[in-house]
């Protein structure tokens, strides 16, 4: 009888998860809210991207070319007669994906080396925490170009290098979290209840850890998609006929075209700047509001 | 009573059991040569000063001492005729939570708050038994029925911050014999609540070892508790055992100095006619551990020392057959 008075309270008072509470900090955040709007209108933009664009990205028409707005071009044509408009909407493809796998690669490598090395100890610590200083050492520009040239330069191989070279920094900052949540009294009380170590990595701490994971793979994001911007900027990116915001900039390294042809590379520049800078402000609210210091 | 304890075997056997903790200042002897036998459906009480070694004791059963610093330097201790310090840490996770499990002090962090209460239960026993998924959950119910949870199936979907701290200690307690455990070790289960809820968790302990047959450590550092909730106590000072016997005749002429000390120390109501205005002490403090001296590590704060204490260790003596203590007043 007393249970079910009991329910009858509880259904009146709504749960307060820990997902609600951070829902509602990140909606107050005003900045991450604009940022997380953009972000979503330039995914749509890449998803539909057949169907937003009003020309073939790739089409070539030599009569056109160097052409400014016009109604037809409402951002000109580049070089070689191709539409900027429908190129800068196909180039969020590239980008987007670069960003997301990137980030994705090394999200993986970096969570499974920094739980184990954080949570087993020892010498396996000991290898980790050498290679990721090892690869943290190495000059990552440089690496990356000399990469992507024996390789040759393409999405794929963008994503590969920027993954297994991001993965250091993810891996030091999953194993510090490891650390301290492995202290935690349910991870003892896991352990004395006898479940596997599996488990409790995954289980126990795993998901008390992906705040500052999820905080850190968004600003990766933006990261990653400069660096494929620079990188394909100085031609060692996506390759034409692809189009990416960071190849479109490659034109602008002609003197006349970055006085006199605007339209080539504001285009493309903006976009970067507005889709690093949504994304940075939304891990900016995502950090806030997903903080456990904050409850 | 007596012929209750007497009756049956040891469910574990503690033998020479010492833990050491290496510091930047040397080795620590957390727990120092112990010897202690449990009778089986029986309570031991482990009862001490914070810092004497008794937390170290019941990890030391579980193998959850962290290595390093800490090591379990020898001694065996048996369980069931096995002795669970030469078992492979395979085999000893299998012991963990299925033959023996652990409560400890703090309910309010015991949980993993990312999980529903149904989730960490099952967990657990599918950790241990091979059931489908369907049946853990119904078991788990059954568990937290058992320790009297109301509308269990409801509060199976619960987070733990959703719930009080007495209602987590009960989920604690449902984890600790969710799978029929021989022996729970319960280090200060009560001492984070307040006094009404202590009350119903330990008559809680006490039935649900009565129903399954389950002995119980209690572990603490409360008199009242050891008093009412115990066959059998070990009073521990230092890391070493200082006095083991039934739990009415340690109350009822308590040898040691140590122990008549600490039953002086529980206040009582109607003292101030004895015109005893203040609480009694034992004066001084719990030795460091890192610079003990030869003799007796209870000497200097004792009110009953002879010379021969400060020079050597007193060994246990036997008073009669139940009733050990460890001092030169009964050498």
């Amino acid at each position: 009888m007393q249970g079910v008075a009991d329910n009858t309270i509880r259904r009146e008072i709504p749960r307060q998860t820990f997902r609600s509470l951070a829902w509602r900090r990140f909606l107050r955040h005003r900045l991450a809210l604009a940022g997380t709007v953009i972000v979503v209108a330039i995914v749509l933009m890449a998803v539909f991207a057949p169907w937003l664009a009003p020309h073939d990205p790739n089409h070539v028409d030599i009569m056109l070319a160097r052409e400014g707005p016009s109604s037809g071009h409402p951002l000109g044509s580049d070089l070689v007669g191709r539409d900027v408009l429908s190129r800068l909407i196909f180039g969020a493809r590239v980008s987007l994906s670069v960003g997301l796998l990137a980030v994705g690669v090394y999200v993986v490598i970096g969570l499974i080396l920094g739980c184990v090395a954080g949570y087993f100890g020892g010498w396996v610590d000991m290898i980790v925490s050498r290679l990721v200083d090892a690869v943290l050492s190495f000059p990552s520009l440089m690496l990356i170009l000399v990469i992507v040239g024996l390789l040759g330069p393409s999405v794929l191989n963008i994503i590969l290098v920027l993954g297994f070279l991001g993965w250091p920094e993810m891996a030091r900052i999953v194993r510090g979290q490891t650390l301290a949540v492995r202290e935690e009294l349910y991870v003892l009380s896991s352990e004395a209840a006898g479940a596997p170590s599996g488990r409790i990595v995954f289980k126990d701490i795993l998901p008390n850890i992906m705040s500052p994971v999820i905080v850190n793979a968004t600003f990766g994001v933006a990261r990653a998609i400069l660096i494929e911007a620079g990188l394909s900027f100085l031609g060692m990116g996506v390759q034409p006929p692809t189009a990416s915001w960071g190849n479109m900039l490659n034109d602008a390294q002609s003197l006349s075209i970055l006085e006199t042809m605007p339209w080539m590379w504001v285009p493309p520049g903006l976009m970067i700047f507005i889709a690093t800078i949504s994304i940075n402000f939304m891990g900016d609210g995502l950090r806030d509001a997903l903080d456990p210091k904050l409850n | 009573m007596s012929d209750f304890v007497e009756a049956k075997s040891p469910v574990l056997s503690l033998r020479g059991l010492t833990t050491v903790f290496k510091t930047d200042l040397g080795v620590v002897k957390a727990v120092d040569g112990l010897d202690l036998d449990l009778p089986a459906g029986a309570t031991l009480g482990i009862v001490g000063e914070s810092g004497c070694g008794k937390s170290t004791v019941g990890l030391s059963i579980m193998r959850l001492i962290p290595e390093p610093p800490g090591r379990i330097a020898c001694g065996e201790m048996l369980f069931e005729g096995e002795d669970l310090t030469k078992l492979s840490n395979r085999e000893m996770r299998f012991v963990r939570g299925n033959k023996i499990s652990m409560i400890f002090q703090e309910p309010m962090t015991s949980l993993n708050p990312v999980l529903r209460i149904g989730e960490i239960l099952s967990g657990v026993i599918r950790a241990h038994q091979k059931v489908p998924r369907k049946m853990a959950w119904e078991k788990s119910i059954e568990a937290l029925d058992k320790v009297r949870i109301p509308s269990p199936h409801i509060r199976i979907n619960d987070y733990p911050h959703e719930m009080s701290g007495g209602m987590r200690q009960r989920v604690m307690i449902a984890l600790a014999i969710c799978c029929d455990p021989g022996l729970i070790i319960a280090d200060e289960p009560t001492t984070a609540l307040d006094v009404t809820i202590q009350a119903q968790i330990l008559s809680l302990l006490g039935r649900i070892k009565k129903a399954l047959g389950t002995s119980i450590i209690l572990i603490t550092h409360d008199l009242g508790v050891i008093a009412e909730n115990t066959e059998k106590v070990a009073v521990m000072y230092a890391g070493r055992l200082m006095e083991c016997a039934e739990t009415e005749a340690l109350f009822d002429s308590p040898l040691h100095p140590y122990t008549q000390g600490l039953v002086l120390t529980v206040p009582r109501l109607g003292s101030r006619k004895e015109k005893q205005s203040r609480l009694n002490v034992i004066p001084g403090l719990v030795p460091n551990l890192l610079s003990l001296g030869p003799g007796c590590h209870f000497a200097d704060r004792c009110n009953q020392v002879m010379e021969v204490c400060w020079r050597q260790k007193p060994e246990i003596c036997m008073q009669d057959e139940k009733h050990l203590v460890r001092c030169w007043r009964y050498a």
